[in-house]
């Protein structure tokens, strides 16, 4: 037996019995508070229900003390698991190492929304710390019962509480309730996911008697990594498992009419699972499967390829009907303001589809035995993942557990919920236990995209050359043509191939920042999908959801406007932002950078290589980011090489600086790529970008020399994100450090070579 | 039909990575065609199983001892089928990871007889008794490699799907050259993935190891 198989019996066994393997409930904690429930309907040794307002869905306590925290989201990567640890132990005084987190799980979390919009801290954390600091209070006050002292005469130290007078009177966390449950009632918001908050009575520790919060602590998850102990969810195998794999339409939106299965008779095992569109094969062996799917003979409807030529993508997009149009900031009254404008610089920028493109396609697990739905998934949102499985198989939501296991990446919707979905409508239709994993092609062009668009800004001033309005507005596909996640069949493609209709949704966005002028204008207009069914083009969340798009060019514009004044692209930003954290991170940027004050473009450079650098900035959710790019370009081939990025982060309270610098690191080598590289390609039948020649990414010979952060410790405010919001002005101080480099303004990515190049001449 | 056995004619070239400054040969770089993505088994097997048209598409299962890790493996398998297939399935190592079946990645790679291989193009049959070592064998949290310390001390990876490529690609590079400098490390990884961006933490991990490494 391989370790996995081990660990996947363990844990299934483990969580699904007992609900949780570490804590086992033999009575009631009695303090004053719980008493009046103890008394209720909850049976005495039980654990209370898996609920939002039950404190046990979030902290229990050890028989040796040692703290489970339950965590409804999960760390996709960035080490949030110590994040979570160290608001948990810091709450309840306990050491760090006495907190283990466990993640995603629904057979022992409550659905708080998994990764997602960077609130793993934010809002996540801020649920989980006081949850921890209610349970500190609960414990307090049955140690003060039990020694006969003040609750404010006791102090905790490492899980001890102890009188602070007298050291000697104390009661451990572990005897006070260690292997039972807590059964305490919270205030919840009676809201799920991200915005699900649940306080008890007690407040959180004020910022200045933080000993855990605020350090560099280490993540534990990466040696298991490195000496190969850890499994992922590709790992998973257990006793009478099939392998699967899925086949996709040559043509988005046909499907298979007739499907020849003694094309793959001669193939051990293999057997065909097909019901209207969903087409796919399992086989005992992994690598019967993938011959199975290569070999089958498959007979598609005539379906008229849906797609425009590539090259008309941005003028589709231009002249497409507006489905729908928000207006998300209007201050003064711009259209009169435009009138009445002496002079109106304009410019509309491009940005196309872009994949996920994670390390290796989605992986998923599924079994169905005795009625019961088990999935182990890489997915960001389990909780979801349940909802979708008990509507795509049509059993209750009790009756489906998904634990999430790390996946080969994740940057947001992307085709992990899919997988899933396939592997469950297979695990029913053949009646064991399905292990699917997609090939590269179908994780590179067939996982949700990020929406192209083109976004239009144009400024107005006066007769006296002052600014008087400025109106910004993005168009394009829609940020949800699928949902954030496969909590319904509408938005899987297992849905779409059964018949369940895509049912896109309407989203996108306006720039986040603080630029004050007297009329402004920020809005966004959808169009509807290129294809009305499951569809390789189906958008939904990358990354920044069109975060990197819309601030490309309102930064950029912005540089725009600096130029044209002949101002320095930082003065000119500084006299317009309103708000001071604002501007707090573009000065801490330029000053670790060495900005020099000056106009841009650069006029003194003649050879071959030439040398920029830009800035730009944005907000999101509470969080501010500056960053400035220095950038090298070879004019004679157009190749850019993004040498240096400083990156000034306010994100609030710095829960763990190691853990934000290393986000923000991999946040600028992913934005650099998407500003370089990034394309999703089509042809009129379907997506042609397949694999990593096709769909290139930025190579380590391409990376930065340095990557340089500012990390703004505001300890006072409450914590926001930190996983995506350093993406987000990556592209637009690129092209700004092109053109201060040039002169050249680039205003469609991927600034790939042959576009640079173009460009220049 | 007929089942038959080909006779193997593998070169090193032929499980050699592309990358950006060594693409893959004209006709290998793939599209979606009428086929659709039914090529994909034609792209996760196109280097490896070279099939002509005229050849039978079922073979017959052949015994092989794959020395892995130090210790004799026999797998009864397709000869064309990618040795990381019989490294995860059927010798139950689970640290090779699948990628992209195309050489184009690294999350697959091993050591054959010291060399960094990508073990999703390499057919089995071409392994013969060449010392297979993957990211398990290299190194235990007893006696790590001096890259397994880097990694962990630096705190390199995020989701380290990818880590397989880097450290078994980074510790055959090490081991022939002392005190690299940045751009030849940089050459030497050359066409790795790591979609998480962690170059900048794999570039710190594996000069600290070369320091270690003396």
């Amino acid at each position: 037996m391989t370790r996995m198989e081990k660990s996947a019996a363990f844990s299934r066994r483990a969580l699904l019995e007992s609900g949780g393997a570490l804590v086992v409930s033999i009575g009631m904690p009695i303090s004053l508070d719980t008493l009046l429930a103890v008394r209720q309907a909850h049976a005495q040794g039980a654990k209370p229900p898996l609920t939002p307002d039950q404190l046990s869905s979030y902290i229990a306590v050890n028989a040796d003390g040692t703290v489970a925290a339950f965590f409804g989201k999960m760390d996709m990567g960035h080490g949030l698991t110590v994040a979570i640890g160290q608001m948990v132990a810091e709450e309840l005084d306990v050491p760090f190492k006495a907190v283990k987190v466990y993640m995603g799980d629904t057979a022992n979390s409550v659905h708080q929304g998994g990764a997602s919009g960077s609130t793993g801290i934010q809002l996540g954390g801020k649920q989980m710390r006081m949850a921890a600091a209610e349970a500190r209070r609960v414990l307090v006050e049955m140690a003060a019962q039990k020694l006969a002292l003040p609750a404010t005469q006791l102090t905790v130290v490492d899980g001890v509480v102890q009188d602070k007078s007298d050291p000697a009177k104390k009661a451990s966390y572990a005897e006070l309730i260690g292997g039972r449950y807590f059964n305490v009632q919270l205030d919840w918001n009676k809201q799920y996911g991200n915005t699900l908050y649940a306080p008890g009575k007690a407040l959180p520790k004020k910022p200045s008697e933080y000993k855990i919060v605020g350090k560099p602590i280490k993540r534990e998850d990466i040696a298991p990594k490195v000496f190969a102990q850890e499994d992922f969810v590709t790992d998973v195998k257990v006793p009478g498992m099939v392998h699967a794999r899925m086949i996709r339409p040559p043509v988005a939106g046909s499907v298979p009419v007739k499907v020849d299965e003694s094309s793959i008779k001669d193939i051990p095992t293999a057997q065909v699972v097909w019901k209207n569109g969903f087409l796919g094969v399992v086989a005992d062996k992994e690598w019967d499967a993938i011959q199975a799917m290569g070999n089958l003979k498959v007979e598609w409807s005539q379906t008229k390829p849906p797609f425009p030529p590539q090259a008309s993508l941005y003028d589709v997009i231009r002249k497409s009907p507006v489905r729908k149009r928000v207006v998300e900031k209007d201050v003064g009254n711009v259209d009169d303001a435009f009138k009445t404008a002496a002079r109106v610089i304009e410019a509309e920028y491009e940005w196309p589809y872009q994949s996920h493109a994670s390390m290796g396609p989605a992986c998923a697990f599924v079994e169905i035995k005795d009625g019961f739905v088990t999935c182990y998934s890489g997915t960001q949102k389990s909780h979801f993942v349940q909802a979708g499985l008990a509507a795509t198989l049509d059993v209750p939501l009790e009756k489906v557990h998904v634990k999430w296991m790390a996946g080969p990446g994740s940057y947001g919707r992307n085709d992990a919920d899919d997988c899933a979905m396939d592997a469950a409508v297979i695990a029913k239709a053949v009646g064991r236990p399905v292990r699917l994993q997609y090939m590269r092609e179908q994780g590179t062009a067939w996982d949700p995209k990020g929406p192209a668009s083109i976004h239009r800004a144009r400024l107005g001033f006066d007769a006296d050359g002052k600014i008087i309005a400025y109106e910004y507005t993005s168009k394009g596909f829609s940020r949800v043509d699928v949902d954030t996640n496969g909590g319904k069949p509408k938005d899987t493609l297992a849905g779409q191939t059964l018949g369940v209709a895509l049912a896109s949704g309407d989203g996108f966005g306006v720039p986040a920042e603080s630029y004050e002028f007297p009329n402004k204008r920020l809005a966004w207009e959808t169009i509807a999908p290129l294809l009305d069914r499951a569809s390789p083009l189906r958008s939904s969340h990358l990354r920044d959801p069109v975060g990197p798009q819309i601030h490309f060019a309102s930064e950029s514009f912005i540089d725009e406007v600096a130029a044209d004044l002949k101002q320095d692209p930082i003065v000119f930003r500084l006299q317009h932002i309103k708000e001071p954290r604002d501007a707090a991170v573009i000065k801490a940027a330029a000053e670790k950078f060495g900005w020099e004050t000056r106009t841009s473009p650069r006029r003194d450079q003649t050879g071959v290589k030439v040398n920029g650098r830009g800035i730009a900035y944005s907000q999101r959710n509470g969080t501010r980011v500056a960053a400035i790019a220095e950038v090298d370009i070879d004019r004679s081939t157009g190749k850019i090489w993004v040498k240096r990025f400083v990156v000034a982060h306010d994100c609030g309270q710095i829960i763990n600086p190691d853990g934000l610098a290393k986000a923000i690191e991999g946040n600028v080598i992913q934005g650099i790529s998407r500003t370089l590289w990034e394309e999703v390609k089509f042809n009129d039948k379907t997506v042609t970008t397949v694999d990593w020649i096709s769909y290139p990414i930025l190579d380590i010979t391409e990376s930065p020399e340095k990557i340089e952060s500012v990390l703004i410790d505001h300890p006072e405010i409450a914590p926001s994100g930190a996983g995506e919001p350093s993406i987000r002005p990556l592209a637009a101080a690129i092209a700004n450090a092109i053109f201060d480099a040039t002169g050249v303004r680039m205003r469609r990515v991927p600034f790939s070579p042959d576009r640079v190049k173009q460009a220049m001449s | 039909m007929t089942l038959r056995c080909r006779p193997r004619r593998w070169r090193a070239q032929d499980f050699a990575p592309y990358s950006r400054s060594n693409p893959a040969p004209p006709g290998l770089v793939f599209a979606p065609d009428t086929q659709g993505s039914r090529i994909g088994a034609g792209l996760a097997t196109k280097r490896a199983v070279q099939r002509h048209p005229q050849e039978d598409t079922a073979l017959m299962a052949q015994k092989f001892t794959l020395n892995v890790n130090g210790s004799d493996h026999t797998v009864e398998v397709d000869p064309d089928m990618p040795l990381l297939y019989a490294l995860r399935n059927d010798i139950g190592l689970n640290n090779p990871h699948f990628g992209c079946g195309l050489a184009q990645c690294g999350a697959c790679t091993v050591h054959l007889d010291g060399q960094a291989i990508r073990s999703c193009v390499t057919p089995v049959s071409a392994v013969g008794t060449g010392k297979v070592v993957t990211l398990a064998g290299l190194g235990t949290p007893e006696k790590p490699h001096p890259l397994q310390t880097a990694y962990v001390e630096e705190q390199v990876p995020q989701c380290g799907y990818c880590i397989n490529g880097w450290i078994m690609t980074a510790a055959a590079f090490l081991r022939d050259k002392k005190k690299p400098t940045d751009a030849e490390i940089k050459t030497a990884l050359e066409g790795l993935k790591c979609r998480c961006g962690t170059h900048m933490g794999i570039m710190r991990a594996v000069k600290r190891a070369s320091e270690m490494m003396g």
